[in-house]
């Protein structure tokens, strides 16, 4: 998923732009033009990754479509941070809808602008893992069902981060919530629970499902434009580090984003109903301690006695993306 | 009030929101000081050069070389580049090949014809140089940049110093050599060859130069005592040297033996060799490692068939063999000798055991200090003698090609402010681009591109330069390896990454601006700056 046209050797493909670049080659977000769809003034914390990650792809929707979005927003941090009444930061027609109907009241106006026979209008629905993975499933479900012509946007930072930092069904294994303290025999959270929802969208067989990453926009912004590319329903699950909830250090959001990945704990790939099409290659590979360390949520597992076994069932994990996804087919290569 | 039930206010914009008052510490836009620009004795600007290299615009990235140093054909060729051991790219795959780069700026510049700029005013005043070497050609280049008459005096024939007559010319062809000296001469700068100034207080008073910089060099071969036959053949390097730029070529015979371990050495050794000597062969009293040899210059000549007696001393020189005596090593490192003699065939012995200086211009200046046969100097390049300046070879520093070329630019704008009745005070240096501050992560894998090698066959017996240059298509990429470290190269990332849309983008050449009224400070752009150009400050309150 090398995006680049031309192979540029001081910085690759990985900056946001590059001034011998020309503005077709840059990232959406080099553009001076960009809509910026999430606006300054904003409430979210410091360094935080869910307004980075919309505005990402936000941005990158407005440019594929013409700058023919509406968005329904799931209750969450995003909708809170974003609009707080009379005030909001988004620049795109956006309505707030329920916790758990996002993705109905999406369908419902791809269904009007088809009755309006708006074909131009693009509809995307969006929200936090919670509203996503626990609370909006059913609605969700539906709209894969149907095929509803409408792409929607999970903002995964792994918690219910506004309410005060408690368990969703996307917290990892481990990690220490409000409701999975770090006490007993298995502190934070159980291993073998959870949902992997961006592989419950593949089995729906829709037309197109990717995971993406804050660490990796290039990547993002592909995956967003090539959504909007396709009719019907898509599913686009984004990893945003959330600096308060998982006790990281403000400035480190992009660099847990990009460890995430270089670990094998959260694989980039693409799939078209059903089937994995691409797999974004782990260029510098990590253990996950290197991820797990910098987050007070996992500080547990790095005492004065370190959790060795804990450690080594989330590289487990790891090594099990790695496998499934060959997301080190270069290495295997060279073997 | 036409609202709707319950609804009291009107609809906002988030901008209202000033989340600047968040912040306690705020980033800033810093320039660092790269690692090779801060390594580089002439004091170029590297990253600033290779900046505009990267765009293609050879030209731009020429004059800002040239701001600092003349000579890029020449040092693309001779500098030992000791800015490729410092450079922050080594750290992550190779160095960036910045000597191969330069040279390929200054061939293009010669081969286009680009031109010095004449200075904008005259300032009346007149400097004398003496000596045409790298450190006289490059004072006398940064003088008449500052509006100053410029006449050199040169004893030899010809300008260039150890240049033309100690540096062979496989390794600096005199074409490269003659175009860059003439650049400095079409400048204004009077060249006066076979002149040679005895007595420098009376050279100045009588043709009432205002000031003077001195760079006579040190071309007298230091002497050692080795008993020898009437008929033993033993030459000195500088001679030899020097020899090969006039018609009689040095006669060495076909089997040479060259004492010393110097980069000189190595030159008399790789010479003989395209003389024709079947055998060169380098005597050298301690190990490789303590060599002051330049290592690739050892590396070319171990390829050319040189061979090197490592602890051995010379202790007789007969008519067509000469003995040595092995040397080893006590406790301490330095080599003691052990008693054991061996004897080398050998047409002729050239001592290559380094240079003194000729002082006898000093003769009679007042306030002079000399010490072990070298002129002392103050951080402004002068003398003990108000308005006498000194640099290169014949003052105290390392004698190399690019410490005199950063020497006579010193001095230069020394001798400027002296001129002027002011001290010359060199803009603060900025803090060092260290590999730490850098996130290197951005940048992608690429190897350095390697200059092509002569043959060997044709080095053995020619005198082509050995060290091919790059073209356009591999120079452009080798300049791209840049990291730019501690310098904004507009990579766009800063302005991307923020999460708040506090970054303003200026538009091409004009870099980023901060928006503090939103700038939250949580600090993503200085941790995902590739190249370190953002500090995060503590705000006062």
């Amino acid at each position: 998923m090398e995006m680049q046209p031309i192979k540029f050797y001081q910085t690759g493909t990985f900056t946001v732009g590059n001034r011998l670049l020309g503005e077709d080659q840059r990232a959406v977000q080099a553009n001076m033009q960009r809509t910026n769809s999430l606006n300054s003034g904003h409430r979210a914390c410091q360094g935080c990754g869910e307004a980075l990650g919309a505005r990402y792809a936000i941005d990158a929707a407005m440019r594929a479509s013409k700058n023919q979005v509406i968005a329904a927003n799931a209750t969450g941090c995003l909708e809170v941070f974003s609009t707080p009444y009379p005030e909001t930061s988004w620049q795109i027609p956006w309505i707030h809808s329920l916790f758990g109907n996002t993705a109905a009241v999406a369908a419902g106006i791809a269904a009007a602008m088809k009755v309006k026979g708006r074909t131009d209008v693009r509809v995307i629905a969006q929200g936090g893992d919670g509203g996503t993975t626990d609370i909006g499933f059913g609605c969700l479900s539906g709209m894969f069902e149907r095929n509803d012509d409408v792409l929607y946007i999970c903002y995964d930072n792994e918690g219910y981060m506004n309410t005060g930092v408690q368990r969703s069904s996307a917290t990892p294994p481990a990690a220490r919530t409000a409701t999975t303290m770090a006490v007993g025999d298995h502190p934070g959270n159980a291993f073998g629970q959870g949902k992997n929802l961006p592989q419950i969208a593949m089995a729906h067989n829709i037309p197109y499902v990717a995971t993406a990453s804050v660490a990796y926009l290039r990547d993002l912004e592909y995956k967003v434009t090539k959504a909007m590319s396709v009719r019907g329903a898509r599913y686009i699950h984004i990893f945003v580090p959330c600096p308060l909830g998982w006790g990281a250090a403000s400035q480190d959001t992009i660099k847990l984003a990009r460890l995430v990945v270089e670990s094998g704990l959260f694989p980039l790939f693409e799939a078209e109903h059903g089937e994995v099409t691409g797999v974004y290659k782990i260029r510098k590979p990590v253990p996950v301690e290197e991820y797990l360390k910098p987050q007070r949520r996992f500080a547990h597992l790095f005492g004065k006695q370190p959790a060795t076994e804990t450690i080594a069932r989330l590289q487990a994990g790891a090594d099990r993306n790695i496998r499934k996804f060959a997301l080190l087919a270069e290495a295997v290569a060279h073997e | 009030m036409n609202k709707p039930f319950a609804i009291t206010l009107d609809v906002g914009s988030s901008l209202a929101n000033r989340t600047g008052s968040w912040r306690t510490s705020r980033p800033v836009y810093v320039d660092r000081l790269p690692p090779c620009n801060h390594q580089c004795p002439a004091g170029e600007d590297i990253q600033g050069w290779l900046f505009h290299a990267e765009s293609g615009d050879y030209e731009s990235a020429w004059r800002h070389l040239v701001e600092q140093n003349p000579f890029p054909a020449i040092m693309g060729r001779v500098c030992y580049h000791s800015c490729e051991s410092a450079c922050n790219r080594g750290t992550l795959d190779e160095a960036v090949g910045i000597n191969s780069v330069e040279r390929f700026l200054g061939d293009e510049a010669l081969e286009r014809g680009w031109k010095f700029a004449a200075p904008a005013r005259e300032s009346g005043k007149h400097v004398l140089v003496v000596g045409a070497g790298p450190s006289g050609l490059s004072a006398a280049y940064q003088l008449r940049r500052l509006g100053h008459r410029v006449t050199i005096h040169e004893a030899g024939p010809m300008a260039g110093g150890m240049m033309r007559f100690g540096i062979p010319k496989y390794r600096l062809p005199r074409a490269v050599l003659d175009a860059e000296v003439q650049r400095i001469l079409d400048m204004g700068a009077v060249l006066k060859p076979n002149t040679k100034v005895t007595n420098i207080l009376e050279e100045m008073q009588r043709a009432r130069f205002d000031a003077a910089f001195l760079a006579v060099g040190a071309h007298i071969a230091k002497r050692a005592y080795i008993p020898a036959g009437d008929s033993a053949r033993v030459l000195d390097a500088v001679a030899v040297l020097r020899d090969m730029e006039g018609e009689a070529k040095p006669l060495l015979g076909r089997r040479v033996v060259v004492y010393g371990g110097g980069n000189t050495a190595i030159d008399v050794a790789r010479t003989a060799k395209r003389l024709g000597a079947e055998e060169a062969i380098i005597v050298y009293r301690r190990t490789r490692e303590k060599m002051p040899a330049n290592d690739t210059e050892v590396e070319e000549a171990l390829q050319e068939g040189v061979m090197i007696k490592w602890l051995s001393t010379i202790k007789q020189a007969g008519g067509s063999s000469i003995t040595v005596e092995k040397m080893a090593l006590d406790g301490k490192g330095f080599p003691q000798p052990t008693g054991e003699f061996e004897t080398l065939d050998a047409d002729s012995l050239v001592l290559a055991l380094g240079q003194d200086v000729d002082l006898g211009l000093l003769n009679g200046v007042p306030d002079l200090q000399l010490i072990d046969g070298v002129v002392q100097v103050d951080p402004q390049m002068m003398t003990g003698h108000a308005g006498i300046f000194a640099g290169g070879d014949m003052v105290p520093a390392e004698r190399n090609v690019t410490v005199a070329i950063g020497h006579g630019k010193k001095a230069a704008r020394n001798i400027d402010a002296w001129l002027n009745g002011a001290r010359y005070a060199p803009p603060p240096q900025h803090e060092l681009a260290s590999f730490d501050k850098l996130n290197p992560w951005y940048y992608a894998d690429a190897p350095k591109t390697v200059r092509p090698l002569l043959d060997i066959a044709r080095r053995k017996s020619t005198f082509d330069e050995v060290v091919q240059g790059l073209d356009e298509t591999n120079a452009l990429f080798e300049a791209r390896r840049c990291l730019s470290c501690g310098n904004c190269f507009e990579c766009d990332n800063c302005y991307g990454v923020c999460p708040d849309n506090a970054v303003t983008k200026l538009g091409p050449g004009e870099r980023y601006q901060f928006n503090l009224d939103y700038c939250k400070g949580c600090g993503i752009c200085v941790a995902e700056c590739p190249c370190g150009a953002i500090r995060m400050e503590p705000e006062t309150i």
